[in-house]
């Protein structure tokens, strides 16, 4: 039998760096096949070259037998080759059904469409509205949306870009449903991953990329997690680890917070209430857009509100900028590494004076003590192994790994009484990842009080004493993390939209 | 193909290479329009770049005007670079220079006629805060009514020519100049004179005071925490925030610092070289001061150097005009072939050019 696609000796190099080696596997029909690797493995691509948005330098690929080499994705997808990607390209003002005819060649009249929305939603166990307004759809909608343009094709392959980051427990489920009756009709899916348990669950068979070149093809049932964690990361990771103790006084405590977003599409904050202690760790998980960036800035001082709604060890600061907060103890690092954690264009040496400034001394009388910054910078750059060949590299010339390293180790090195993190391991290598948990709960057992913002409840559930969920602005009340199961989690999350209407 | 690729950190040798490479290619590419023209190249470019400092007929009266031209250029210019690295866009510094010279003129013919010590001083203080109060116009609208700088700015500068027009028809004309506009000549009395400082220099105070600028503009810059975050605000907004600037501060601090010297070369021009108040006083130099900034790459010794080139080919423009006959239009073309070729060469600081052929499909 003839694969539906076959990929052979794929080959892509930038300046620099050897994106695929030599990359050869095939697909069959049907098929739910995974291509696992950590960020820089050569992933994305591999997959921009199927789907027609890079050239290969050299290697073949052939679908059904014919050669197959598409100029862009246009001819990709006439070929029957569809791709949901990570990050949604999706207009806000618009509906789900306007939306999709902007990605159609030749989109039929709105009713008609949305009647076929209406269908393919129905067939798939894909709830969604043809007539309600992107912006106001959940994260998981609009993958949703995503999902059925590219259904609408009726494809043969059908590519998933790391879909499950931004869904709660309940829509992966949703999602895997759909996936495997595409692929009991006989649709290949190529689904990119980096969660293990999922590809377990979910995959058939699985293809591991590490640093550009294929390593290993397996089935994902028969072997362990930790086995394709190894062949991934070409070593086995430890796990971070900490001693056991008790919680101290509670130092940093919101109280009553509310706060309406800055723009339409943006996320009120609602009576936000929490406290942390000395030594615990307080994990927020929640699916991005449900006012973390919010709750962050509120907590960095960038959103000032009333004095007494956020306190630090009795003080009222809620009135107070950052650089106040920073000399009280309260340290932040934002989501976004470039741009808002780091000028872009700023020296290491440079980005280490942002926050560094008062709590480092690195400034007396307005002058700023540049020798002391660079050796800041060094400092942060030896403890924390950033890779770079020094402090004057510019912060975008640095992987997001080592950038965030580098912003984590700025705020660490200030000897926080609180810190709060946001999304602190995101597009992150699996190595680095583990060193900054680890450095997170090094933190807390020196007595501060952290708080972790994230997405991924794995990395939650492994650092944190309490957890709590963030869902539309709201906050849960906290539980202890220890013993916590996904099926409660995902309730705390918000639960999946619609449920009631899938078929099980 | 030939592709652009972004360095990881800027070149530093093309930091410096560019500008001397832009010189270079303007003289080829400004020999072969004087050579179409009919013009010796060769000659009309040392007319240019060479005669007005050093030839032995000319250079009596045309040294001292470079630095008396580029004087105001650069203090307006160091002010603008303040502002511009902070992404705060002030466009109305001719505005600034009127106001700030209307000031400054005001009083010291308040004055009139006396010799005190202290009233040039006075005239200056006078002029920073004209410029200055101009300037607050549109930084007070940007922080509080969220009004664009760049418009608010720019319109002001009619507002201010209209002013100066009443000034020299009006309020400030000359009670013995029989009925003619224009105001008493400052330069004329030694309380309110803004005098050549060196004999044959054209170094006046103003020159001095744009010096002074450009040092403290370079220690701002570069060991100040002020010039830290008005680069950080400038490249990077969120991030600004995130460390603490008051954009609402930096938006006041910075319009009022670069109105302030606009005001301040208004005062120096007034006093000195131009004598007095006329309506047509203001010669576009809170203008060309922009082009001098972005010239000098928004950096204080780039400004400087920016600013002696373009006072430069002003003077050397006007002497080939008058010794070669070549149109006033052409220098001006030439003028523009240096700021194209200065500007599209900066690419090869933050860029490399790499030769790439097409993979074949």
């Amino acid at each position: 039998m003839t694969a539906l696609l076959a990929i052979e000796g794929l080959t892509k190099a930038y300046p620099g760096v050897v994106a695929n080696d030599d990359v050869s596997f095939a697909i069959q029909t049907g098929e739910v096949h995974a291509l696992l690797g950590e960020n820089g493995a050569g992933k994305s691509t591999l997959v921009k070259m199927i789907y027609g948005l890079v050239k290969p330098d050299r290697g073949v690929m052939r679908l059904r037998g014919a050669p197959y080499a598409p100029a862009e994705p246009r001819a990709a997808r006439a070929a029957g080759v569809a791709m949901v990607f990570q990050h949604f390209s999706l207009f806000e003002a618009l509906n789900v059904a306007e939306n999709i005819a902007l990605g159609m060649e030749n989109p039929p009249k709105p009713r008609d469409l949305a009647e076929r929305i209406r269908k393919v939603s129905e067939t798939y166990g894909l709830p969604l509205d043809p007539f309600r307004l992107v912006g106001d759809l959940s994260a998981g909608e609009r993958q949703r949306v995503e999902i059925i343009r590219c259904l609408l094709q009726d494809p043969k392959l059908l590519i998933m870009d790391e879909p499950t980051s931004v869904l709660t427990p309940q829509e992966v489920e949703i999602l895997f449903h759909t996936l495997r009756k595409l692929a009991a009709e006989g649709t290949a899916i190529l689904y990119i991953s980096h969660k293990l348990e999922e590809i377990r669950t979910l995959c058939d068979t699985a293809t591991i990329l590490r640093l550009g070149k294929k390593v290993a093809t397996c089935t994902p049932r028969d072997v362990t997690a930790a086995h394709m964690a190894e062949l991934m990361v070409g070593k086995s990771l430890s796990v971070p680890a900490r001693d056991a103790h008790e919680p101290g006084a509670v130092l940093l405590k919101v109280e009553g917070l509310s706060v309406s977003a800055a723009s339409p599409f943006g996320t009120s904050l609602r009576d936000v209430t929490l406290e942390v202690r000395a030594g615990e760790v307080l994990g927020i998980g929640g699916v991005a857009g449900n006012g973390q960036d919010e709750l962050l800035s509120v907590l960095s001082g960038e959103t000032p509100v009333a004095a007494g709604s956020v306190t630090l060890k009795g003080v009222a600061l809620g009135a107070l900028g950052p650089e106040a907060r920073r000399g009280l103890g309260l340290l932040c690092a934002p989501e976004e590494r470039l741009g808002h954690a780091a000028a872009p264009d700023m020296s290491l040496t440079e980005n280490a004076l942002l926050t560094g400034r008062g709590r480092k001394g690195l400034e007396a009388r307005g002058f700023v003590d540049w020798s002391r910054t660079r050796g800041f910078a060094e400092a942060i750059i030896a403890r924390f192994d950033v890779r770079t060949p020094g402090p004057g590299v510019a912060a975008r010339a640095l992987s997001g790994g080592n950038l965030q390293k580098f912003v984590i180790g700025r705020e660490i090195l200030q000897d926080p009484v609180v810190l709060v993190v946001n999304q602190p391991t995101w597009g992150v290598d699996a190595s680095a990842a583990a060193a900054i948990r680890q450095a997170l709960l090094d933190l807390a057992q020196g007595g501060a009080a952290v708080i972790v913002i994230s997405q991924d409840l794995d990395e939650l559930l492994e650092i944190s004493d309490l957890f709590c969920a963030l869902n539309e602005g709201r906050l849960s009340v906290p539980r202890p993390a220890r013993g916590l199961g996904m099926e409660e989690i995902g309730l705390m999350l918000g639960g999946a939209h619609d449920m009631h209407e899938v078929a099980r | 193909m030939i592709r652009l690729e972004k360095r990881p950190q800027p070149s530093r040798f093309w930091v410096v290479g560019a500008p001397v490479l832009a010189v270079l290619l303007t003289m080829i590419a400004g020999g072969i329009m004087f050579a179409a023209l009919g013009k010796n190249p060769v000659e009309a470019i040392r007319i240019i770049f060479w005669d007005p400092l050093f030839s032995e007929r000319f250079a009596g009266f045309s040294r001292p005007q470079l630095l008396v031209k580029a004087g105001p250029l650069i203090l307006i210019a160091i002010g603008l670079s303040l502002g511009f690295r902070a992404g705060i866009w002030n466009i109305g510094a001719e505005g600034q220079y009127i106001v700030g010279a209307l000031f400054g003129a005001a009083f010291g013919l308040a004055f009139w006629p006396s010799e005190h010590p202290l009233i040039f001083p006075g005239m200056i203080a006078a002029g920073l805060l004209g410029g200055f109060l101009w300037a607050m116009i549109p930084a007070l609208l940007r922080v509080y009514a969220r009004t664009n700088e760049i418009l608010v700015s720019l319109l002001l500068v009619y507002v201010a020519e209209a002013l100066l027009a009443s000034a020299a028809t009006g309020w400030l004309r000359n009670p013995e100049g029989s009925g003619f506009p224009g105001s008493r000549n400052l330069a004329r009395n030694p309380g309110t004179d803004n005098p050549e400082l060196i004999a044959g220099t054209g170094m006046h105070w103003g020159v001095l005071a744009a010096f002074v600028a450009v040092i403290a503009a370079y220690v701002i810059f570069s060991r100040h925490i002020l010039g830290y975050q008005i680069r950080l605000a400038g490249e990077a907004p969120r991030a600004a925030r995130f460390a603490g600037v008051n954009a609402g501060r930096l938006v006041i601090l910075c319009l009022g610092a670069s109105g302030a010297l606009a005001g301040a070369a208004g005062l120096f021009e007034v006093a000195g070289p131009a004598g007095r108040i006329s309506i047509d006083f203001n010669v576009g130099y809170g203008f060309t001061a922009i082009i001098v900034a972005f010239l000098g790459r928004l950096n204080p010794i780039g400004i400087l150097l920016a600013g002696l080139l373009m006072a430069l080919t002003f003077i050397g423009g006007e002497l080939a005009q008058l010794m070669l006959g070549i149109p006033a239009a052409a220098i001006q073309a030439f003028q523009g072939m240096l700021l194209f070729f200065l500007l599209a060469l900066d690419v090869l600081a933050n860029y490399r050019f790499r030769w790439k052929r097409e993979v074949a499909a």
